[in-house]
């Protein structure tokens, strides 16, 4: 089958790959580019495992056609932090003990930085509900929860203190 | 003989400089970065993609297995069926194991493995599965526990007859295996009773959901050694077991565990790990498989789906005289349920003078079960915690005051036969009594529950090596897999025998090659057996450290001790020498007898009973029989709490767990014999909005037989939960469900019978 030529941007950086025309994004990102920091729990959608950001939206990637990501920038987990610079979430979730195994992990901080871009300020119920597509099976979501809470209080203490990064 | 904490002095109101903190855990950081490798994480070069076909039938005869178009396409590298895997019989527990795996004669389940491919891509291997042709010969098949001992029943397996009933007719049975267990004399103890409670109760198989599909590579090589890659709770099981059905030597095969995404149990079997051995021995290459969701569901053990008769009988004061059960265990086409727990366990925790239970393991035609937490428990203990209310209500007593009146104590001897050192379940309902949740009434128009679970707590062959570095930093490889955290709780108690900084102690999860058998992760044994061990290493490290020392000042060992992380004269008579620092020490060893190094193996016992209480409320709208859980609050003895934070993560996870089972979680089979929910959006487990935050309690009474006193904590969070939800759910609409799950439709049937059985 006569595969497709895609180039992309992924946390910054430009690849080129090839993909069969059904292939997912979260198979191209794993399998091809070898970026197996994002999880594939379901392929259906349903587990949230690997959420990523498309052009500023929060996406299921199994459910993305690679082939659609043409000219798009996608962010991963990898493109989140560093050890040296953790993101707040990223911080709060080791310290709170937000995540156990950790396979849930990189698709909630994902997708819990795209709530606290939107709403810096989010109540539990907005929390819970913005979060209700990504499974965790380890932690019944309480700290995972207040995590998400902890990092959206630093954010904003961060921002009213003139850091804007 | 005096225990381990009496020699150890321990004292857990003595200030521990570790244990008891909560620092972060050291693999945490790969985690959050997402650089932490789980089995689908590795990629070897010249690696190939397996693939499994499996039956779309419930039963069937295997007619023909027809390979050679998938052979022909372009990028095929090896196509195996059961043909290709050592012959073993059936009805032996390999040979079970073996055909579990993949099926020979028969195939006994929707989702069994008939054949599987390896091929350039997971395209390539995708579209040579659709090639196979397989001829069935299909078979009438059986669901449930009632169709399967049914005069009549389709049977599994012709030669299966019930192992543990010599009463049964030699004539081939679905029924594997009976167990009687009794304590004094049923029938007087029921003459005895004021009052009498009795009930049927059945729950539906669930599936312990963990999100990360099984994923392994295999490398055969050319020489006949086999490395494994793969998440698992069980590495040297799962070697051993590989070695039995493949017929390899065990040395020969080496299995590293990745990180594990989620196991709860049901990593604890293997299912894909042979097929990726056998399709890299012919295709001489390694070959990476990762079941798909569907496959989880279809292909992988969800736990028994049970029915049950229960009646217990009370005295007027409130004491519990008899309890009677007869209990029957789906285990899917084979043997292996555990079912055995439940007798063991469901009125484990209360004292009671007399019990029959009769307990039965049934096959039929659905995926092999695999262990969950407490396996088999507390879908029973949802019957047993139900009827303990009804009573209590009957005498008019507090639930928690009633179970106070029947709880056991230490000395208590046990229906397997043990008896009890310390425990703490007084100490837990006392402080379930005291928590806020239990003394704030109860809204008009919701409901409260109270339920309380016991797990017996494992211990086993657990091995470890410890090795200090040349500056002073401290590595242990454990032989156990690090289910949600054990490793950063090992670093601590290595940390806290050797009086340093839990940042200079790295666990490693060890290959199998690299150390000895390790049992199972699993049982609540992981955290309490590798303690030991490594308290074991540390001070056979500490020995060798002070003996060391001892040389280098000319004195005798008994006159050096170890003291915060340092070597120092016992006394001032010794001479005035200045305390030298592990790193002190072993930076010198080149000078001195080598590296040092301890290993310790035990097959380790004194685990200590564990017991929890869950305080739950709920609303529940009569219209739609749809339940909101409001609150929730966990009340649970770890004996000590090496890290409070992951001690309660386990107790949280848990309680969410068993919401989905009581709630929702269930697998819906068509006319067919086919899973038609195989999915996360058919099977639904509990998300973020469904749940409240879950408040815990950790009551600390000391296990005496561990060097801090703990007790594990993963299984008996999940006992009491279901029972607490239906214990809820009868308070708030005045009937008992008695059905699991609790499902809408079920709780809208239920509020309709109320409503004609009393108007
Ligand atoms: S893998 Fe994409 S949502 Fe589950
Ligand atoms: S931490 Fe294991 S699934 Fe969320």
């Amino acid at each position: 089958m006569a595969k497709a030529h895609v180039t992309t941007t992924v946390n910054g950086d430009e690849y080129e790959f090839l993909c069969e025309p059904q292939q997912s994004l979260v198979n191209v990102l794993r399998d091809e580019l070898r970026l197996s920091g994002t999880k594939e729990g379901c392929s259906t959608g349903d587990c949230g495992a690997c959420s990523v950001m498309m052009d500023d939206r929060l996406v299921c990637s199994c459910l993305v056609l690679a082939v659609e990501t043409e000219g798009k920038h996608i962010e991963t987990i990898e493109g989140m932090g560093t050890a040296e610079n953790l993101h707040p979430l990223q911080r709060r979730f080791l310290e709170i003990n937000g995540l156990q195994c950790g396979i849930c992990t990189p698709g909630i901080l994902v997708a819990a930085k795209a709530l606290l871009k939107k709403n810096p300020n989010p109540t539990e119920t907005e929390i819970r509900f913005w979060l209700a597509g990504n499974l965790c099976r380890c932690t019944g979501y309480d700290k995972i929860i207040r995590s998400v809470q902890a990092a959206a209080e630093d954010l904003r203490k961060d921002k009213s203190n003139g850091n804007h990064s | 003989m005096a225990t381990i904490l009496e020699e150890s002095g321990f004292n857990p109101d003595a200030d521990l400089k570790v244990v008891g903190t909560n620092p972060v855990k050291h693999d945490g950081l790969d985690k959050v970065l997402g650089r932490a490798k789980f089995g689908a994480d590795v990629y070897l070069p010249g690696m190939l993609y397996g693939k499994i076909v499996r039956s779309p039938h419930a039963h069937a005869k295997i007619k023909s297995i027809d390979i050679s178009e998938a052979k022909k396409l372009p990028g095929v590298k090896a196509v195996i069926t059961g043909a290709d895997f050592p012959e073993i019989p059936q009805g032996s527990g390999w040979g079970d194991m073996s055909r579990t795996t993949i099926a020979r004669e028969k195939v006994l389940f929707d989702g069994h493995p008939v054949a599987a491919i390896a091929a350039i891509s997971e395209q390539v291997a995708k579209r040579a599965c659709k090639l196979i042709k397989v001829e069935y010969d299909v078979l009438p098949h059986v669901i449930e526990v009632e169709d399967a001992i049914a005069k009549d029943a389709p049977i599994l397996h012709d030669y299966m007859r019930t192992k543990g009933d010599e009463d049964a007719p030699d004539v081939p049975t679905n029924i594997c295996e009976k167990m009687v267990s009794k304590i004094g004399d049923i029938d007087s103890g029921f003459a005895s009773a004021d009052f009498i409670v009795e009930n049927d109760f059945d729950s539906k198989p669930m599936h312990q959901g963990y999100i990360e599909p099984q994923g392994c590579i295999a490398d055969y090589s050319q020489d006949g050694l086999v490395e494994l890659w793969t998440c698992t709770q069980a590495p040297f099981v799962y070697r051993d077991r590989l070695s039995a059905i493949l017929k390899i030597d065990a040395a020969k095969i080496n299995v590293q565990q990745s990180e594990l995404g989620g196991g709860f149990g049901g990593k604890t079997g293997f299912y894909a790990e042979p097929l990726a051995i056998v399709l890299s021995k012919k295709a001489s290459a390694p070959v990476k498989m990762t079941l798909t969701r569907t496959e989880v569901f279809r292909g992988t053990g969800p736990v028994s789906g049970t029915k049950s008769r229960i009646k217990m009988g009370c005295k007027r004061n409130g004491k519990i005289v008899a309890a009677e059960a007869e209990l029957y265990f789906q285990t899917g086409p084979y043997t292996g349920s555990m079912y055995f727990n439940a007798p063991n366990a469901m009125f484990t925790r209360y004292d009671l003078p007399n019990i029959y239970i009769e307990a039965y393991e049934v096959v039929s035609n659905r995926p092999k079960v695999n262990s969950f937490r407490a396996p088999c428990v507390p879908q029973i203990v949802f019957g047993v915690e139900g009827l303990i209310d009804d009573m209590a209500k009957k005498v008019g007593m507090d639930p928690i005051d009633f179970r106070l009146k029947n709880a056991a104590t230490e000395g208590h001897t046990t229906i397997y036969g043990d008896t009890w050192g310390p425990v703490g379940f007084v100490e837990t309902l006392e402080a379930a009594k005291t928590t806020e949740h239990y003394r704030t009434p109860i809204k008009s128009g919701e409901g409260r529950g109270i339920s309380c679970g016991f797990w017996f707590n494992r211990g086993g062959e657990t091995a470890s090596t410890m090795t200090l570095a040349p500056d002073g930093t401290v590595t242990i490889s454990t032989g156990t897999a690090d289910v949600a955290g054990s490793r950063i709780s090992i670093a601590m108690m290595a940390a806290e025998e050797l009086g340093i900084d839990v940042d200079k102690v790295r666990v490693k999860m060890s290959d199998t090659n690299s150390l000895g058998f390790n049992r199972v992760t699993a049982g609540s044994r992981t955290t309490f057996s590798v303690g030991m061990v490594v308290v074991d290493n540390a001070r056979k490290c500490i020995g060798e450290l002070c003996r060391r020392a001892a040389n280098e000042w000319g004195v005798a060992e008994e006159e050096v001790k170890f003291e915060n992380g340092e070597v120092k004269p016992a006394s001032s008579n010794v001479g005035d020498f200045a305390p030298m620092s592990i790193g002190d020490i072993t930076s010198k060893t080149t000078m001195t007898d080598g590296a040092i190094v301890s290993s310790s193996s035990m097959n380790v016992t004194g685990a200590g009973p564990g017991f929890g209480v869950h305080i739950v409320d709920v609303k529940v709208d009569e219209g739609t029989g749809r339940v909101d859980v409001l609150r929730w609050t966990v009340i649970q003895d770890a004996g000590k709490a090496i890290h409070p934070l992951q001690v309660e993560g386990q107790l949280q996870g848990a309680a969410i767990q068993g919401m989905g089972w009581a709630l929702n979680e269930e697998y819906i089979y068509t006319q067919e014999g086919q899973l038609d929910n195989p999915g996360f959006l058919d099977y639904r487990m509990p998300v973020a909005s469904d749940v409240p935050m879950v408040d815990c309690k950790i009551v600390e009474v000391p296990n005496p037989l561990h060097p801090f006193g703990l007790r594990g904590v993963g299984e008996v969070p999940v006992v009491p939960t279901m029972a607490a939800v239906g214990n809820a759910i009868t308070a708030a609409i005045g009937i008992r469900p008695t059905s699991l799950p609790m499902s809408p439709p079920k709780l809208l049937d239920l509020i309709e019978k109320r409503d004609t059985l009393y108007p």
